[in-house]
């Protein structure tokens, strides 16, 4: 006689919550050490539920799905020459962006989730994270793989891992998984698997990814959906692990409030550079980083907070300061890395007519008010052969390690600089937001690795800045970085096209 | 009321599952973006296993969702008969 089929419940508490022992003959609490460091208490881990109720086999058996699916579009792209049917050759510095600052936060994922699963002590949640690190592994390989096609046509892939460690812009992405990860496990879970994983990876790979295929790159939309559709489990174990945290103690809420309201802050930060891969650096435009913003935050995050409303949270401090970003945000970004475009891995520009026209039309209150006199101005000079880039470094901020690019959101002519001063040093923070978090915790960021501090103190190669971009960061100077015009990646794409 | 969402990619299988949220969810409001599909509504949206099998013409599992999915939003129950999302507010 066939066996009865099990139905999903029972199969998930087989395969689960059986793998679980008794400490008979060692202390439980020395097993999971790191458990009761930040203060949550948990009362009852069987109380914790994964509604996908995915188990190994069923996660073996779809993954192995998706990725014969995602590996059959890699070939196909690369058999069909993908890279010429892309828009426009601008778009692929969108990828170089992505690899160098977006791949390597998918290996600290996979790092930190691995770590982070070991240290509940409820096996549900261990083996949701357990499943989301190998997840992540998974993202890291297929993003580096889809990419590699690139990286035989364009200048700018031969060194992102190497240069992720190390150059300026990219010390943003980093210091925010590293900061994470120095976290103890609950703070890490509400730090990407809630704020980052439910709120923001929806913004990089929903819309974008979504102009990714606008633009002719299959390989591209097809790992970005592939990963996102692993994000929506990954975004229900962020949502499980808070209303979980929020239900065992009353005493838990305050703390989560806090992180929450650390860490989307944090996030939107980081975000600012997806705001101009959006609104800039996609030649065919799905729609404006203000209106993703206005679904995947404001609409889908508002909805969120009114759920979590009954536990007593509240949306994060400065969401108000955050809602006045979206209109500028892309644009002060955007202009910040052509103003230092010979110290970048990428190809900057002045958007095309059609292009200003676009952001006017998507940003009526702001783009010409604020920001289109500086284009007019730097196509004048462009024009005339001389081409700006800034002889300066900036100033970063210790907690986001953005440079001080914002302005104050109710008077975009005023750049916002804050301080604080911790133990006779003074240090500085471009926001309200990032100097509450270094003042809650000062001892942990006066530890912060600030790329541009360490070049005046000589750890980055030198004396001059060719020292620094060429010898410690490896780039191909006049090759990697400068104007798209007059490029090595442009002079290329003409012959392809035959208009050299 | 908030919405929830679901996203998915376009492609032939969504295209079965999507007429059958619409089905079941007569409010539902379809978008078409570039490769990809989102279905969003007020409140509760629920995929039903016996009417995507329908569209189909095959035994469909509810855990194949994951192959074809993007990103949803809203809090997820799901067992052998259907996946839903709702917010509690």
């Amino acid at each position: 006689m066939a066996a009865k089929k099990l139905n999903i419940k029972d199969k998930y508490r087989l395969l689960t919550r059986d793998l679980d022992w008794e400490y008979s003959y060692q202390d439980r609490q020395a097993a999971f050490p790191y458990e009761e460091f930040e203060g949550i208490k948990i009362t009852d881990w069987s109380k914790w539920e994964d509604p996908f109720r995915l188990t190994m086999d069923a996660y073996w058996k779809y993954q192995a799905e998706k990725e014969k699916k995602l590996y059959a579009i890699f070939d196909a792209f690369a058999q069909n020459n993908g890279h010429l049917n892309v828009s426009d050759p601008r778009y692929v510095n969108a990828i170089k962006l992505f690899l160098s600052a977006v791949t390597p936060l998918e290996y600290q994922a996979y790092q930190g989730f691995a770590h982070t699963g070991r240290q509940f002590g409820g096996v549900g949640a261990r083996i949701a994270c357990q499943m989301q690190s190998i997840d992540e592994l998974r993202h890291v390989q297929t993003q580096i793989h889809a990419m590699s096609h690139f990286n035989k046509f364009f200048d700018g892939f031969q060194d992102f891992s190497h240069m992720h460690d190390r150059v300026w812009y990219l010390s943003v992405p980093k210091s925010f998984f590293n900061d994470a990860r120095a976290a103890g496990p609950f703070e890490f879970m509400i730090a990407i698997g809630f704020s980052f994983e439910y709120v923001l990876t929806n913004l990089l790979f929903v819309p974008f990814m979504s102009g990714a295929a606008h633009n002719g790159d299959m390989a591209t939309v097809t790992f970005g959906f592939s990963a996102q559709s692993d994000e929506a489990r990954h975004m229900t174990l962020g949502l499980e692990i808070i209303k979980f945290l929020l239900e065992q103690h009353e005493d838990n809420v305050p703390i989560v409030q806090k992180w929450i309201d650390k860490w989307f802050w944090r996030g939107a930060r980081l975000l600012s550079v997806v705001s101009m891969m959006m609104d800039y650096m996609l030649p065919n435009k799905v729609m404006s980083w203000k209106e993703a913003w206005e679904v995947y935050f404001e609409e889908a995050g508002g909805a969120l907070f009114k759920d979590l409303a009954r536990y007593g949270i509240r949306m994060p401090k400065y969401a108000d300061v955050i809602e006045k970003e979206k209109e500028h945000l892309s644009h002060q970004t955007w202009w910040t890395f052509y103003t230092h475009g010979q110290a970048t891995g990428f190809h900057t520009w002045i958007p095309s007519d059609e292009e200003l026209d676009w952001l006017s039309e998507k940003y009526p209150e702001t783009f010409d008010k604020y920001y289109r006199p500086r284009w007019e101005l730097a196509k004048e000079m462009e024009a005339k052969g001389e081409r700006f880039y800034t002889k300066a470094l900036p100033q970063l901020c210790t907690i986001c390690q953005v440079p001080m690019l914002f302005t104050d959101m109710d008077n975009p002519t005023q750049t916002v600089y804050r301080s604080s001063q911790y133990e006779g040093e003074r240090y500085h923070f471009c926001s309200d937001g990032c100097k509450d978090i270094f003042d809650d915790e000062p001892e942990k960021y006066v530890q912060s690795w600030l790329p541009v501090h360490q070049i005046f103190q000589g750890n980055c190669g030198g004396p001059d800045l060719t020292g620094v971009l060429g010898e410690f960061y490896k780039m191909n100077l006049g090759a990697d970085n400068l104007d798209m015009k007059g490029s090595p990646d442009e002079q290329r794409w003409n012959q392809w096209k035959g208009k050299a | 009321m908030s919405k929830v969402y679901i996203a998915l990619q376009d492609n032939d299988e969504s295209r079965y599952i999507v007429e059958a949220i619409e089905e079941d969810n007569p409010d539902v409001t379809v978008i078409h973006m570039p490769a990809m599909i989102r279905v969003e509504n007020n409140g509760r949206l629920v995929v039903r296993r016996e009417s995507v099998e329908e569209k189909m013409g095959r035994a469909w599992d509810v855990q194949e969702l994951h192959l074809n999915l993007i990103t949803l939003g809203g809090n997820v129950e799901e067992d052998d008969d259907e996946l839903s999302l709702h917010w509690n507010e």
